[in-house]
């Protein structure tokens, strides 16, 4: 397939999924901020944003600008709106590529999006309502998508996403300094049942963060989203090699799977710091590497007799 | 007739122009009666309702055309435009001729130009042609073949006569809308579908796609075609997507291919793959930066090279353009007589010369009365309407006539025939044209039944233009499917297997006669009852009460269930 389409599946891939995952981080968030006094919702504010590499554009941290980086802000690719509008376009250039039931959702989904009010309460309903429609993108993905290259690379941009957003989300509670409960991250992670019935409903921070960082069969889970990506990775290139790689995003999201897979700790929350840290470089690192193997540009001298 | 088309009558007259739906004494001609039937059951609320759900679905879909930067969905009015197999019949001859004709008419242009020899057109008009083009001179293209795909734009004169307005064998582009359309208009006016017979556009995608193959050269064994597009930001990007899609290719931009010795090739993420059919979507000028303009970003260096080293059929071929220049189209119906040997199906407008003295000096006396068009626009560009024109306009329009007569040629002011349309809360009749699209394999020429009919939305206009506001609307042409319309060589479908199929069903909860379960069940709602009578020990009586009728009555039904 050509390596510009190539590159808009893997982004399609991405922002669907950094959609779902900023409403996910967002609607729990905002529960607990508005319910805070509002003497101690800045530095709440303050944290959240960081955690999810946004700065308000006027200064001002509150519970406003918040809502308005991480949902509605159309030109920050972070905040959900954002997120679904570079999906929407990429999708747009590749609408050749992706089957017409998978792009009239999100396109349909991005014209929602502007029937919701933007206030706290429009703000709940648009996180929620973001979820559903992201689950319904992926199952036109799914179902009515071949799984060949051209899913793969969505799939891909899919997995490495989900790592990197499930890393925050550790982030925001491992951070938390007023009592920010496991069920609501649970929740967010869509990983409550699933939590109670692995693990009897036995909150520790040990249990529940090994349960998002490392368990095998949890869809959301760090662990299983750098294996999806690894195995994708394999699957886009075949084929036995006795020694070595050549394929340098699969060296960087083995090494950061393995890492976390047979990492023997006594003390898992001492080092979750560091391993989260290790996540979010492999995450970017083989995003990189992703791109410069598949989506070369033809940076090579083409003639243009006139100016450029 | 309903209320919706009250003021019908009076709009009739007002316009003055052949009508294509109601005769002048406002009986409905043959062929609308179906779809005056589903008309006349429809109140303003239930049009109202079905015209937003067709936007609200083309929105959806992003069938939406650009303008100005925005994404707007085409405009698709809900009553549809039909053509009865005999007229059909008529305007596909008239097409197929008219491209067989400007085939070997470019042929001859870009070889021997016997024509000029003969006398039939002066060298002129091909030398002062923008665009022809010197640089694929002298060679025939890999496939032989020019125009793969034709627009010959038609409209219908106020005696009812199709003529042909003009010939598009450059880029011709709206097809994807006559696929849309129809799609919308099954699920927007299926009543009208019920009962008569409407030729299938469907096949549409494949019977460019076989013809693309076709003319592949000759060394492809397997030939692969592309749809090559300006980008996301050409206002025809959307048909780019659902033809490329459709055909089941790769839709590339100038920056995905690459031209090395003479061969073309796309970047793909296994490395480079050739390429031998590209289906064109970007004008001349811009298709390859060696021989045309310089600064284009958006075609590829070497293409021309690689189409005259025959590695390469590009669809429609360079140069066409002097085939349609609307110069040309003057002489079509003598170019018909001397390469075909035949008479003209379809006539063209009256079209006047201003290179000829005696012509422009009567044109330019009576400016006021004529339409005035230059030569090489398209999209209505231009265009001077002279009854709707100003003084200033008008004088503006001399000056730039006798500075440049080969540039512009002029014709009698048409009625173009209406059909109603929903505006403003009711049917009034609007101006249409049609475009058929024709596809050229070689050995056949394939129209695509219908084609699309735009409409000018504006009461009184007659300019039909999308980027000038206009619509369009479901062509429908009556008549049995032909083998055409569906699949090249498809088999007959097979005989429905009569033999009873029958679901596997969880059964745990529906067994018939289990009464192990059925007292599992009663047990159980027993259980229940309990659990609600016991707060009713406190005091209340009534909740416990109702809850047991509940109970009992869901156990009898349950138990009936199974018999009824």
């Amino acid at each position: 397939m050509l390596s510009r389409i190539a590159e808009s599946l893997f982004w399609i891939g991405r922002y669907v999924e950094r959609a779902d995952g900023v409403a996910r981080i967002l609607d729990v968030h905002l529960e607990r901020i508005t319910q805070l006094p509002v003497g101690e919702q800045e530095a709440e504010v303050r944290r959240i944003m960081a955690v999810m590499g946004v700065e308000p554009g006027d200064g001002d941290y509150s519970v406003r600008s918040m809502i308005h980086e991480l949902a509605w802000n159309k030109d920050c690719l972070t905040s959900i709106s954002g997120s679904l509008h570079a999906a929407r376009e990429n999708a747009r250039r590749a609408r050749e590529t992706v089957s017409s039931a998978m792009w009239e959702s999100l396109n349909s989904t991005y014209y929602g999006l502007g029937q919701h009010r933007r206030d706290v309460v429009g703000t709940f309903r648009v996180c929620h309502w973001t979820i559903e429609r992201m689950a319904t993108v992926r199952g036109q993905i799914q179902m009515t998508m071949s799984h060949d290259e051209s899913w793969m690379f969505l799939s891909l941009g899919a997995a490495i996403e989900r790592a990197d957003m499930t890393s925050r989300l550790l982030w925001t509670r491992s951070t938390s300094t007023s009592g920010m409960s496991w069920v609501s991250i649970l929740h967010c992670a869509g990983g409550y049942e699933a939590f109670l019935r692995t693990r009897y409903g036995t909150f520790s921070d040990e249990s529940a963060t090994e349960f998002l960082l490392l368990d095998r069969l949890f869809p959301r889970s760090i662990l299983h989203a750098l294996t999806t990506a690894e195995e994708i990775l394999v699957g886009l290139e075949p084929g036995l090699q006795r020694v070595g790689f050549k394929d340098d995003a699969r060296r960087i999201i083995g090494e950061a799977r393995t890492s976390l897979e047979f990492h023997h700790a006594l003390d898992l929350i001492a080092v979750l710091p560091e391993h989260l840290n290790n996540v979010q470089a492999a995450c970017a690192n083989a995003s990189e590497a992703v791109s410069s193997k598949y989506f070369s540009h033809a940076v090579e001298a083409s003639w243009f007799g006139g100016m450029l | 007739m309903s209320d919706l088309f009250e003021n019908y009558a009076t709009d009739m007259a007002v316009a003055a122009a052949y009508d294509e739906m109601f005769t002048a004494d406002q009986r409905v001609r043959p062929g609308y009666d179906q779809v005056g039937g589903v008309l006349d059951d429809l109140s303003l609320s239930d049009v109202n309702t079905r015209a937003d759900s067709m936007a609200r679905s083309f929105l959806d879909r992003g069938v939406t055309f650009d303008f100005a930067g925005e994404e707007r969905p085409f405009p698709l009015d809900i009553v549809p435009r039909v053509i009865t197999a005999g007229e059909w019949d008529v305007i596909e001859r008239g097409v197929k001729q008219r491209v067989r004709a400007l085939e070997c008419f470019l042929d001859d242009v870009y070889g021997e130009q016997r024509v000029v020899a003969d006398g039939i057109v002066p060298k002129a008009l091909i030398t002062s042609s923008a665009h022809f083009h010197r640089a694929v001179w002298g060679f025939r293209p890999a496939g032989g073949v020019r125009i793969h795909v034709a627009g010959i734009d038609v409209i219908r004169d106020q005696a009812g006569v199709f003529r042909v307005l003009e010939d598009n064998v450059r880029v011709p582009s709206g097809v994807s809308y006559v696929i849309e359309n129809r799609r919308a208009m099954t699920k927007g006016l299926p009543e009208a579908f019920m009962s008569q017979p409407i030729r299938a556009v469907e096949a549409y995608p494949r019977h460019l796609y076989k013809a693309l193959r076709a003319t592949a050269p000759e060394a492809a064994e397997d030939p692969t075609v592309v749809v090559l597009t300006p980008g996301v930001f050409n206002s025809a990007y959307f048909e780019h997507t659902l033809l490329a899609g459709l055909m089941g290719v790769e839709l590339v931009e100038g920056r995905d291919l690459v031209v090395r010795g003479d061969k073309v090739y796309m970047r793909t993420t296994d490395g480079e793959q050739r390429v031998d059919v590209i289906y064109k979507r970007i004008d001349d000028e811009f298709v390859d930066p060696l021989h045309f303009r310089s600064d284009s970003a958006l075609g590829c260096s070497g293409l021309v090279n690689a189409a005259r080293a025959g590695n390469v059929t590009i669809a429609n071929a360079i140069g066409n353009g002097v085939a349609d220049d609307k110069l040309t189209y003057s002489y079509v119906p003598d170019l018909i007589r001397y390469y075909l040997d035949e008479e003209p199906v379809l006539p063209n407008v009256d079209t006047y010369r201003l290179e000829e003295d005696e012509a422009r000096a009567w044109v330019l006396e009576h400016l006021d009365e004529l339409v005035v068009k230059p030569v090489d626009g398209s999209g209505g560009k231009g265009l001077v309407i002279g009854p709707q024109a100003t003084e200033a306009e008008l004088e503006e329009l001399r000056a730039k006539v006798l500075a440049d007569p080969r540039g512009w040629i002029a014709q009698p002011v048409l009625q173009l025939s209406t059909v109603p349309t929903f505006a403003e809360g009711e049917f009034s009749p609007r101006h249409v044209d049609l475009r058929p699209f024709a596809v050229n394999s070689g050995d056949e020429v394939y129209v695509l039944p219908g084609g699309l009919t735009r409409v000018a939305m504006q009461k009184g206009s007659l300019i039909v233009n999308s980027s000038q506001g206009g619509g369009s609307k479901d062509t429908w042409v009556l008549g049995q499917p032909q083998t055409q319309d569906l699949d090249p060589g498809q088999a007959p479908p097979p005989d429905v297997d009569s033999s009873v199929h029958t679901w596997p069903v969880s059964a745990s909860w529906q067994d018939e006669g289990d009464s192990g379960q059925q007292q599992q069940q009663q047990q159980q709602q027993q259980q229940q009852q309990q659990d609600v009578a016991r707060p009713g020990a406190s005091g209340t009586t009534a909740a416990p009460t109702a809850a047991s009728t509940t109970a009992s009555t869901t156990a009898t039904r349950t138990g009936e269930g199974p018999t009824c």
